[in-house]
């Protein structure tokens, strides 16, 4: 994977000493607390309802062993011995000092890590397929193209004051696992007559109102790729609204101005970026490439063995087949039955550097799905994978079912949010502990947001679940049939929410009406959904209640 | 009483003698007081006549003063170029490359910022340098004049 070039080195090292000089002048006055707030939060640093919170850039969601195992010192020697995976591909840790900061920063950058951008109203951190490198159908790895644009945005001298903050996502499949229809800026590596280039994507986003991004060039040649963002973001940056924090982002102006108009503005800009900016260094493209090589994989011949019980559930649930027969992508639950969904201990951080280093190339990814992947993993140690998986409270064999949820912090952490999510993550996942249970109602997404900010992409959801508050009290509503995938489609609300007691009944209803509708096992929550529309589900929903109340 | 910061710090106002109106009363004075909203391609037309232009930041957290530069600069503007209001020295850099020449900033902001925290402001390459393998982290520019006549 890509290594810091010098440069690399000496900027992360040099922003780190300027956040320290920032937060001395916070102290002496000579910064006010407006001011400092941007340059605090463009260095990962939020303020939240008990203490600050250090989100850590991990671009892409890539990690090396070494880099883990850096985050676990962190979250032992600064924090409280955990961090939370986000659905950015991001860690947060939860308690960290003001005054500790510029040296977790340091620490960080021991690693070629930092916290540039993973917050503030500019170009956060780049995302991508975490799959990237490691399945057949890929035009190419998207990582390349995120490393580019992670470097092109870094401290970008024009776009760190934007009117709101702006994500942007890759992926190199057709299928898309890094939900680019639902980021301000998505791409899409293709392939046409023989030349690679991008579908670009803008204007989509999930929060209070929820937009699928629009196709603003079905084809752009690779080399176009740095101007053409250059021209988006500058339309934006000159265009976006100020005047509304919550109708700030691309999606509105996409919306309010119409995609043709835009994009008009779009391509008379991108015509005087493309004259003027010069072409990407060769050098660096290639130091790029190298850096996402694929490994020099192991071609051991294949060992047969018999799998026991537990270990044949893990394969058939947690792993995806590789562009390697002889390899295996394994998923790394974050969601054992009753946790909270994306946290990690350091002991099982270091867990997972081990089994990397031992067994996956060094290699891990985070997912915006909150879990943890060892992309490359050859067939033969499976049995090794799963036995220091299990040791380390980590082989939950629930990938992509009902008990794998995302859910934001909620009020147990943030203090934008209205109500809690984690809790309702823990008590669905309890409800339906037994894992053969989870395995007959099939793949299924329960997504949950604390507030209507939807950082836990409940709009997508199959079931999406979004927290309130009414009047003093925590109040849940109901989305069905989202998808995040390229089947891009929103949520539909169901109806009245439910109170913070009804809401895992009422998903239990949901589960159950479900398992009754389908026409065969195999026929999925979303296809049957699909199938038979939204009336159903809402008798399930809403009968007994009406019934109560008659 | 406003102060001028360049990299050498705080010093006099070289175009002092010029007076920046709108651009709606723009005659052929020299100087121009941009809105974050004028038309650039009017204020094109006027290139050729124009020594100093001041753009406006009313916030330090409204970035469209950076976009307003580069689009001047790529548009082919060769003149002066003033980042006027609240800019914080943390966006001194930024203002630099995105083509300002100076930041005009108030009483009250250099009381608090003096001119050893600009000077301290380090102009070590950035990414863009090491991006398009660029001699300097400036955005842009034409090297001809685009608009004139």
């Amino acid at each position: 994977m890509y290594s810091y070039s010098d440069f690399d080195s000496a900027f992360v090292r040099a922003r780190t000493a300027e956040f320290r000089d920032q937060v001395a002048r916070r102290l002496d006055g000579s910064l006010t607390e407006d001011e400092f707030k941007p340059l605090r939060l463009m260095n990962g640093l939020y303020l939240q309802l008990h203490a600050y919170m250090l989100r850590v850039a991990i671009p892409y969601g890539t990690l090396r062993g070494a880099q883990m195992r850096k985050l676990a010192e962190i979250a032992d020697r600064w924090d409280k011995g955990y961090g939370h995976f986000t659905t950015r591909q991001n860690i947060q840790f939860n308690w960290p000092k003001l005054c500790d900061v510029p040296d977790i920063l340091d620490a960080l950058a021991d690693v070629q890590m930092h916290a540039i951008q993973t917050s503030g109203n500019c170009i956060r951190n780049v995302t991508a397929d975490h799959f990237a490198g490691a399945v057949a159908d890929e035009v190419e790895d998207p990582r390349i193209t995120a490393e580019l644009i992670r470097q092109w945005s870094t401290d970008h001298p024009e776009f760190a004051y934007l009117p709101r903050k702006f994500k942007i996502a890759v992926t190199g499949t057709e299928q898309d696992r890094a939900v680019i229809r639902f980021h301000d800026i998505g791409l899409r590596l293709r392939r046409r007559d023989g030349q690679i280039g991008y579908q670009v994507v803008i204007g989509g986003g999930l929060g209070r109102s929820p937009m699928i991004g629009k196709v603003v060039r079905d084809f752009l040649p690779k080399p176009e790729l740095l101007p053409y963002l250059e021209a988006i973001l500058r339309t934006y940056n000159l265009s976006g609204r100020r005047d509304n924090k919550y109708k700030a982002r691309i999606k509105i102006l996409v919306h309010e101005t119409g995609l043709a108009a835009l994009k008009a503005k779009i391509e008379q800009n991108f015509a005087t970026q493309k004259r003027l900016l010069p072409d990407v260094s060769p050098q660096l493209v290639a130091r790029i490439e190298q850096g996402f090589a694929p490994p020099d994989f192991d071609t051991r011949p294949l060992v047969s063995h018999r799998p026991g019980p537990g270990l044949r559930a893990f394969i058939d649930t947690n792993t995806t087949p590789h562009k390697r027969d002889d390899h295996v992508i394994v998923t790394v639950s974050l969601k054992p039955i009753g946790g909270t969904p994306g946290d990690a201990t350091s002991d099982q951080m270091r867990a997972l550097a081990d089994l990397a280093q031992a067994y996956g190339y060094d290699e891990l990814r985070i997912s915006h799905e909150q879990n943890v992947i060892l992309p490359h993993v050859h067939r033969n140690d499976l049995p090794a994978v799963y036995a220091g998986l299990r040791d380390a409270g980590l082989a939950t064999a629930n990938v992509g079912l009902v008990s794998d949820i995302i859910a934001c912090p909620g009020m147990d952490y943030c203090a934008l949010a209205t109500a809690r999510s984690i809790p309702v993550a823990q008590e669905i996942s309890r409800a339906f502990a037994e894992i053969d249970a989870q395995h007959d109602i099939g793949p299924l997404k329960i997504k949950i947001s604390g507030c209507i900010n939807a950082c836990g992409h409940h709009h997508v959801g199959h079931i999406g679940i979004l927290g309130l508050d009414k009047a003093g009290v925590e109040n849940y509503q109901l989305t069905l049939g989202g998808d995040g995938t390229q089947e891009a489609t929103i949520g539909t609300r169901t109806g009245p929410g439910f109170a913070y007691d009804q809401i895992v009944p009422a998903v239990t209803r949901l589960i159950h009406a479900y398992l009754r509708l389908r026409t065969a096992p195999d026929e999925t929550f979303l296809q049957t959904y699909r199938r038979v529309g939204i009336a159903p589900f809402k008798t399930a929903l809403y009968e007994a209640e009406n019934a109560a109340a008659a | 009483m406003t102060r001028i910061v360049t990299t050498d710090g705080f010093g006099p106002d070289p175009l002092a003698h010029l007076t920046p109106v709108p651009l709606d009363s723009y005659g052929d004075g020299g100087a121009l007081l941009l809105a974050v909203d004028d038309d650039l391609s009017e204020v094109a037309r006027h290139f050729a006549s124009l020594e100093l232009i001041v753009v406006p930041f009313a916030s330090s957290a409204d970035g469209r003063g950076f976009s307003l530069a580069a689009d001047l600069r790529a548009l082919g503007y060769l003149g002066h170029l003033r980042a006027r209001g609240h800019v914080l020295v943390d966006q001194f850099r930024a203002a630099l490359r995105c083509g300002f020449d100076d930041v005009e900033i108030s009483a009250e902001q250099a009381a608090r910022n003096p001119e050893s925290q600009w000077r301290a402001i380090a102009m070590t390459p950035g990414y863009r340098s090491a991006v398009f393998g660029a001699p300097s982290d400036a955005l842009p520019r034409p090297h001809a004049r685009l608009a004139e006549g």
